[in-house]
């Protein structure tokens, strides 16, 4: 009875889509306020009908109702609740709900939050969003209902794959899906000024709290993912550049550049057009990537069960999102006004620069994840494109980039002024090639691109750090002045500051892990002693431990530095019965210089008998990675509690001031 | 021309969308690794030996002059499963007098060249792949992967994977017992 409800609620929940889809627009057109009103109740009824259906299919995983298909392939009964819950967007079907769900949110959230925004262009916005959902809902309920019945019901679940069995991974489709499904507010906001022709400063302020919520999710979503595969694969890499990461990554590389454009149309309305195909194709990438995961079009470590009907649906639907969208950018664009004239040498160029560096990072990720199908297609030859590939092209763009945002910040709008900046920043530049030196003196042989980062990580740090102090005029003016200063300097310039420095600790992470890991592999027998950058560490055996629905081997490591004992490490193997398969669960020793990561592998074989292929990795600063992540998602975060995003928005008409009352 | 600049995005997803429609076809699988190889030819190659250490280089000629079966083994230093199946092919040649053959794959020969000392060399030859383009020319898809030449140079077998489990080994010693039957 439940899933039924459930389903029924997704097509309500389709019909109330499709009427969205037309009224609100229709009344935009005609200025009838009643029509465009409406979009506020049906919002807010997609949101409450598959907020339904979603509560329908997280109750049935968790009380494990095994006549529903999706409960039977993807849970158990043996399995701890938490992952049962999970086990409900753990599918190709229940992700999509979930995907849908966050959907018809941001939707909803517009809706009620949007009290600023005027109401054709809100009206315009909700319109295009519930074509979204429109396409989705069909999609889901013509070829992947996720309430389908089986019978007769078998006794017990198939389990869910036990690499997936774990809170970091059972958190991240969630956050990622959060930052994915976030731009298609942007993309909607995009469309709509198209229909309308018009894009201004208010435009872009009120688009930005929504871009900044996507981006935060996304970041969360992507350093998760890449905590997972770091501890849970058992390699020790936290990054592989894996077609599925790759379609994460470039939704984040141009919402990135989305949110400096932005600044550039909200501050000096110009950028417009270009903010607007940023918009559209950041959400583009989100659908490509939604499409790359289901359609098994390329060779992943993590894709979902392969069906060419949902494909070809879901490359229907892209179609006509993706191209509709950039025909009608293309038909729309050119009538935008153009905006602020600006120097080569100015705050606006900077972030053009910033703009083009991203978007062709981006384009770069885009061609080697799909040049194997490309190749395929044209020669028939099967490649696969890895991370030499990416690293040789990503990194020379990044690079330039990363130093342009030290000097961005410090340029004023319209015109800069060189010289000055150049007086601000040599002590800045004086520090970072001192860092350079200092690396690679005690360094020597690593490789020289490891140092150049390191100063370049260096110089962000300083020159953002510089401009903060500059802003609050530390140590220039008395220190409850700069107290003063910082509390009324808006959270958003905070914000740049944080994530700013946060790029420079995600490199120093980056580096240290990639440039100065040490690795030993050893066949280990109770008893071997291994030395690894200054710890001793002492296999002593294998013990079996038995798991809640898994048997584990579990090797037992001593590790001693200077002769004392420091901590045990206790990596496993561990074999599900029900799945029948196994997994390697990494121990870890975190701290701030670096981790020391053990893993077990397979019994040796043959004439080692006894023996046990042990893998320990050294990577220092590898945590300076997750930090660093953390630091761009608060630094987001401020930015987007900054008042003037709530408050104080400016009128979108251009008139003159209010006319005061006088006193 | 600004037209066709904003038309430009649009065009570009026509184009990615005809490739993904062509990706779609059902029968297309792209997980399939290709079975080249087989009952050909071993590929045009030369390679040199490992840098440090004395066992010569090898190159399709030394396959094609062998007289026998041999088995050529693609292994790295940094491949933690050819530890494994070392102790394999160190008995296959020490017990069983099986001719083995190396290729050193995307491997530092000072690696190599430790590893070998480390754990013994029972290969009779050893090329270096420093760049992995002889690798690519036999077609493996990934380390370690071994394969059984006949006497005339022909591959007539291929294993991938380590070669551990006894299945694996049973299934190697009767891909070289076939190969030595007289054709």
């Amino acid at each position: 009875m439940i899933p039924e409800s459930g389903h029924f609620a997704l097509v309500l929940a389709l019909a109330v889509a499709l009427v969205q889809s037309v009224l609100p627009i229709l009344g935009a057109r005609t200025g009838r306020a009643l029509l465009m009103e409406s979009a506020r109740t049906t919002a807010l009824l997609q949101m409450i009908l598959v907020g339904i259906a979603f509560a329908s299919l997280v109750r049935s995983f968790v009380v494990s109702d095994f006549t529903v298909r999706n409960v039977l392939e993807n849970s158990h009964s043996l399995k701890p609740m938490i992952f049962k819950v999970a086990g409900s967007w753990g599918s190709h079907e229940g992700s999509l709900l979930l995907w849908t769900l966050i959907l018809v949110v941001f939707g909803a959230g517009v809706a009620l939050l949007g009290g600023n925004i005027p109401a054709a262009l809100k009206a315009r916005t909700l319109s295009v969003q519930a074509w979204i959902s429109a396409g989705f809902l069909t999609f889901m309920l013509f070829t992947s209902n996720p309430f389908e019945r089986v019978f007769p019901p078998p006794l017990d679940g198939q389990d869910l794959n036990p690499l997936l069995q774990d809170i970091g991974l059972a958190m991240h489709p969630p956050l990622l899906y959060f930052g994915y499904v976030g731009f298609s507010i942007v993309f909607s906001f995009a469309v709509a000024a198209l229909i309308e022709g018009r894009v201004d400063p208010a435009w872009a302020r009120w688009v930005r709290p929504w871009a900044l919520a996507a981006w935060i999710s996304l970041t969360a979503g992507i350093a998760l993912g890449s905590w997972w595969a770091y501890y849970e694969l058992g390699w020790g890499g936290w990054w592989f550049w894996d077609p599925v990461e790759n379609v994460s990554f470039m939704p984040w590389l141009l919402g990135t550049a989305l949110l400096h454009s932005a600044i550039v149309t909200e501050k000096r309305d110009t950028f417009k057009s270009w903010t607007i195909l940023l918009a559209i194709l950041t959400f583009s990438l989100s659908l490509l990537g939604t499409f790359i995961v289901r359609s098994g079009l390329l060779t992943s470590v993590h894709a979902f069960a392969v069906d060419p009907e949902r494909g070809l649906y879901i490359l229907g639907l892209l179609g006509v999102t993706i191209v509709g969208s950039l025909t009608l950018y293309a038909w729309r664009a050119p009538q935008l006004e153009p905006g602020g004239l600006f120097r080569p040498i100015s705050r606006e160029a900077g972030l053009l620069i910033n703009n083009l560096l991203l978007a062709t990072a981006t384009a770069t990720v885009l061609f080697g994840t799909l040049y194997p199908l490309f190749v395929e297609a044209l020669a028939d030859e099967k490649v696969s494109v890895g991370p030499p590939y990416f690293n040789t092209t990503f990194i020379p763009f990044m690079l330039p980039l990363v130093i342009m945002m030290g000097i961005g910040p410090f340029l004023s709008w319209k015109r800069a002024d060189l010289p000055g900046v150049w007086q601000r920043l040599r002590w800045v530049l004086a520090i970072a090639l001192g860092v350079g030196l200092v690396v690679w003196y005690l360094q020597t042989d690593g490789p020289l691109l490891a140092v150049i980062s390191l100063a370049i990580a260096a110089w962000v740090f300083a020159a953002s750090l510089r401009e903060w102090a500059l802003r609050i005029k530390m140590f220039d003016a008395p220190l409850p002045e700069s107290l003063r200063r910082a509390r009324n300097l808006p959270r958003a310039a905070h914000g740049m500051t944080l994530a700013h420095i946060g790029i420079a600790v995600l490199i120093l992470g980056f580096v240290g892990s990639t440039a100065w890991k040490e690795e030993r592999i050893i066949f280990a027998e109770p008893g071997t002693r291994v030395e690894i950058a200054g710890f001793e560490v002492v296999f002593e055996g294998i013990e079996r431990v038995q798991g809640p629905n898994y048997i584990a081997q579990q090797g037992q490591l001593r590790v001693l530095k200077n002769g004392a004992e420091l901590t045990w490490l206790r990596p496993e193997r561990r074999s599900y019965p029900v799945a029948g398969s196994t997994t390697t669960e990494s121990a870890i020793r975190t701290t701030l210089a670096g981790d020391l990561y053990v893993t077990i592998g397979e019994p040796a074989a043959d004439k080692a008998s006894g023996k046990w292929t042990v893998r320990i990795l050294y990577e220092p600063f590898v945590t300076w990675i997750w930090i660093g992540a953390v630091m761009l998602i608060l630094g987001g975060a401020l930015s987007m509690s900054d008042r003037r995003l709530r408050v104080g928005v400016p009128k979108r008409a251009r008139r003159g001031p209010a006319p005061q009352p006088a006193e | 021309m600004k037209r066709m600049v904003v038309a430009l995005p649009a065009l570009v997803a026509l184009i990615l969308g005809g490739f993904f429609l062509w990706g779609l076809n059902p029968d297309r699988d792209p997980n399939a690794v290709p079975t080249a190889r087989i009952a050909k030819p071993v590929p045009e190659f030369d390679l040199p030996a490992v840098a440090g250490i004395e066992t010569p280089g090898l190159s399709a000629d030394n396959l094609r002059e062998t007289g026998e079966p041999v088995l050529v083994n693609v292994f790295a230093s940094w491949c933690v499963p050819c530890r494994a199946e070392h102790a394999v092919l160190t008995r296959f040649v020490e017990q069983d007098g099986i001719r083995l053959m190396g290729i050193n794959y995307q491997d530092k020969p000072e690696d190599a060249a430790d590893w070998l000392a480390d754990l013994g060399n029972p290969y009779e030859r050893i090329g270096s792949d420093l760049d992995g383009r002889v690798g690519v020319d036999w077609a493996i898809s990934g380390v370690p992967e071994t394969f059984v030449v006949d006497a005339n140079g022909v591959v007539v077998f291929r294993y991938v994977g380590p070669i551990i489990a006894p299945e694996a080994q049973a299934e190697v010693r009767a891909a070289l017992d076939a190969a030595k039957e007289p054709l």
